[in-house]
């Protein structure tokens, strides 16, 4: 046993003699606030239970890993981020990754098919296939997964405010290869708060958007067990600039208030919250990262079981998702992100994701090149294989700075949480522009911080070269606008169009009457209704959401 | 009326807009503070902006600059039908309006919105100090009608 005492006093001697170095440094805050001392001792960890506090891997409050045995048991999956042009674009995409060793599947959506609109809206033909894959019906669907077996495969899909039609649509691309509901694993982000935080793709009002998210809950547990029915998302926010305490805390907030959405429709909490899967960024304070996934492991299994009343172990796991950091990867020197995102793609392992992407060197000019995913994926090999990180569960479990750091972000997580709850709610605490002012002050800060240098960013700040380092560009064909839009044309001529018709009539009666949508939904999407279609018949049930806008 | 009472000290006034269906609005919103805090009059539209709206915004808010954030890939077909639209209000480009880009735009992109009447683009990792100077020293040299 460590003599505290004897430590105590050493460290006061240890201070006195280094009283001038120690004064000369001043303090260093990090981005989130919290002071950071220059050296950590067991006097830190003083109060720290192991059993109470940390225990073991697998066991509440899992702290140190959802699993007994983690990634010595089963790596996390290899999973990056794509889609572009036609579904026939990605599905070659998808075909490549697989045969570079990727272990799931994660598909971008262009924004049209995000914010429900057909490829042929005006709104639509600037953005056909750019940032994602151009989906308007099952037809693309069916050709985005032709040849990939969805009963081996797990595919994680971001669509917030159109989930139910892309739900419904996987899972009848599914049934058409022979594959059962209850056989097909995934996850949807199903995520409409942080849209309205920061990420823009938002349909309808906050209430019935809650309503759809329920919706689709609902119906993954009773037919879907092996699928994730959301994925509460915290990078999106943390991209737009909060710190990780911010990220932690309205990450959670918002899981809280999904949770108490769902009990609310009288469905029990451990029937529906071990399918509740998280999505979160990894950024450049490698510690920081590591001791954010930890904390939020922690107070997530706390809020399940004391809040909510969660019986089973899985109810209370938080099992996420992780992606390096977009913000920080840097036009100047574009190489130096891979250093970047090897630094960032640790922190989550050794953080504990269950899933991870790493961005490409190329992303500050444009949508990745087939090259530059490569090294992604190679990135998240070297770690897996090479760097022998995986051996241990949790290897900087223990360290002085790491559970110091680990309550730090706890306490002033659940300081945020306490605050939002008091407000209302997190639908209530962003309805009226909390998390949006919290998330505005920040980033506009660490801007100031890197004018300053008081932030540096090698290659941008400080390290700068004149010389030009040419990087080769994924360009995407602007033929694909006019390939989408006769094939959406097509696929209208040759569908029964009365079907069709009585499908949407069907979706309508059935939002109308406040009863689950899914069902009607899948009748529509299996009739090839679009997603402009099936979007707009809601929008005429919702109304649509407008903005007001937080500078 | 350009009257002898137009006066040095009249705020510059900026519209800083998001084109298209492209949520990402940190830069936007970063840029838009910078601005203001440097003093400067700023409008934002907020998110999925179509090009008339930006440029019926423009005019109604009489702005000496409009701001583009594109994070889409989508610039390539929104930022010529947005030109378009002030050249058929009789605004031009450089001459008595600004027009800057930010965002995710491709090097090799640029040439081309250059020619398609944009001033100038600014890419990632721009300090808004460097804006605020472009800002600053061009619009002097706009021809603009009080």
């Amino acid at each position: 046993m460590v003599d505290l005492e004897k430590v105590s006093e050493e460290l006061k001697n240890w201070e006195a003699k280094n009283a001038k170095d120690l004064q000369r440094l001043g303090e260093y805050i990090n981005r989130s606030g919290i002071p950071i001392k220059i050296v950590y001792t067991p006097l830190d960890v003083k109060d720290l239970d192991y059993l109470k506090d940390l225990s073991f891997p697998g066991e509440y409050p899992f702290t140190r890993g959802v699993y007994p045995t983690m990634y010595r048991g089963r790596l996390w999956t290899i999973r990056q981020y794509a889609g572009f042009g036609t579904a026939e674009d990605t599905n070659k995409r998808y075909k490549y990754l697989i045969s570079q060793g990727q272990t799931g599947l994660s598909v971008a959506f262009h924004l049209p098919t995000q914010c429900g609109y057909d490829s042929d809206h005006p709104m639509a033909f600037a953005e056909i296939g750019k940032v994602g894959v151009a989906i308007d019906t099952l037809k693309d669907m069916e050709i985005l997964f032709d040849g990939i077996d969805l009963g081996k495969i797990t595919t994680s899909m971001t669509i917030n405010s159109t989930c139910p039609q892309v739900l419904a649509m996987y899972f009848c691309v599914a049934a058409n290869q022979g594959v059962p509901n209850n056989q097909v694993g995934g996850t949807v982000q199903n995520d409409i708060l942080k849209e309205y935080v920061a990420r823009g793709t938002y349909i309808y009002p906050p209430e019935p958007s809650m309503r759809l998210v329920g919706d689709v809950i609902e119906w993954c547990y009773q037919n879907a067990p092996r699928f994730n029915s959301i994925s509460v998302s915290g990078y999106h926010m943390r991209e737009a600039g909060c710190t990780a305490v911010q990220e932690a805390a309205f990450t959670l907030a918002n899981g809280i208030a999904y949770i108490e959405h769902v009990v609310k429709r009288g469905i029990p909490v451990d029937n529906f919250a071990p399918r509740v899967s998280f999505f979160f960024a990894a950024q450049r304070d490698l510690f920081e990262e590591v001791a954010k996934f930890r904390a939020m492991r922690r107070m997530w299994a706390k809020i399940m079981r004391e809040r909510f009343g969660a019986k089973n172990p899985r109810s209370m796991l938080l099992r996420f998702h992780v992606q390096t950091a977009g913000v920080t990867l840097t036009a100047q020197q574009p190489y130096v992100n891979l250093l970047r995102n090897t630094l960032e793609a640790l922190a989550a392992v050794l953080g504990g994701a269950q899933s991870l992407h790493v961005n490409s060197f190329d992303e500050a000019y444009a949508t990745p090149t087939e090259f530059a995913v490569t090294l992604s994926v190679r990135t998240q090999q070297v770690i897996a294989y090479e760097s022998k990180v995986t051996a241990t569960v949790d290897p900087l479990g223990g360290s002085y700075y790491i559970e110091w750091l680990t309550d730090q972000i706890e306490e002033k997580a659940m300081e945020y949480i306490h605050k939002i709850d008091d407000m209302g709610g997190a639908v209530t605490a962003i309805e009226k522009g909390f998390y949006q002012r919290e998330i505005a002050d920040a980033s506009y800060q660490y801007q100031k911080d890197v004018e300053s240098k008081k932030e540096i960013i090698v290659g941008v700040n400080e390290f700068i070269t004149e010389e030009e380092i040419p990087v080769t560009i994924l360009k995407v064909d602007p033929e694909v606008r006019r390939r989408q839009i006769e094939r959406l044309k097509k696929v209208k001529s040759e569908r029964d169009n009365v079907k069709v018709k009585n499908a949407l009539e069907n979706l309508r009666k059935s939002a109308e009457k406040g009863e689950n949508i899914i069902p009607a939904t899948f009748d529509a999407v299996r009739v090839y209704a679009t997603i402009g279609e099936t979007s707009d018949v809601l929008r005429e049930v919702f109304g649509e959401y407008k903005a007001s806008t937080i500078i | 009326m350009a009257g002898l009472q137009e006066t040095v000290k009249k705020k510059i006034r900026v519209l800083i807009a998001k084109p298209g269906l492209d949520g990402h609005d940190r830069g936007a919103k970063v840029v838009a503070r910078a601005l203001r805090d440097w003093g400067m009059e700023v409008i934002y539209t907020g998110l999925r902006q179509t090009p008339e709206q930006i440029v019926q915004t423009a005019i109604q808010e009489d702005v000496d600059v409009i701001g583009l954030s594109i994070l889409s890939g989508a610039h390539d077909v929104l930022i010529p039908e947005i030109v378009k639209k002030l050249r058929e209000n009789n605004l031009e480009p450089g001459k008595n309006i600004l027009l800057i880009v930010g965002g995710i735009i491709p090097k090799e992109d640029i040439p081309e919105l250059k020619k398609a009447g944009v001033n100038e683009v600014f890419g990632p990792g721009t300090p808004t100090t460097e804006i605020i100077k472009y800002i600053e020293e061009n619009v002097k040299k706009l021809e603009r009608v009080v």
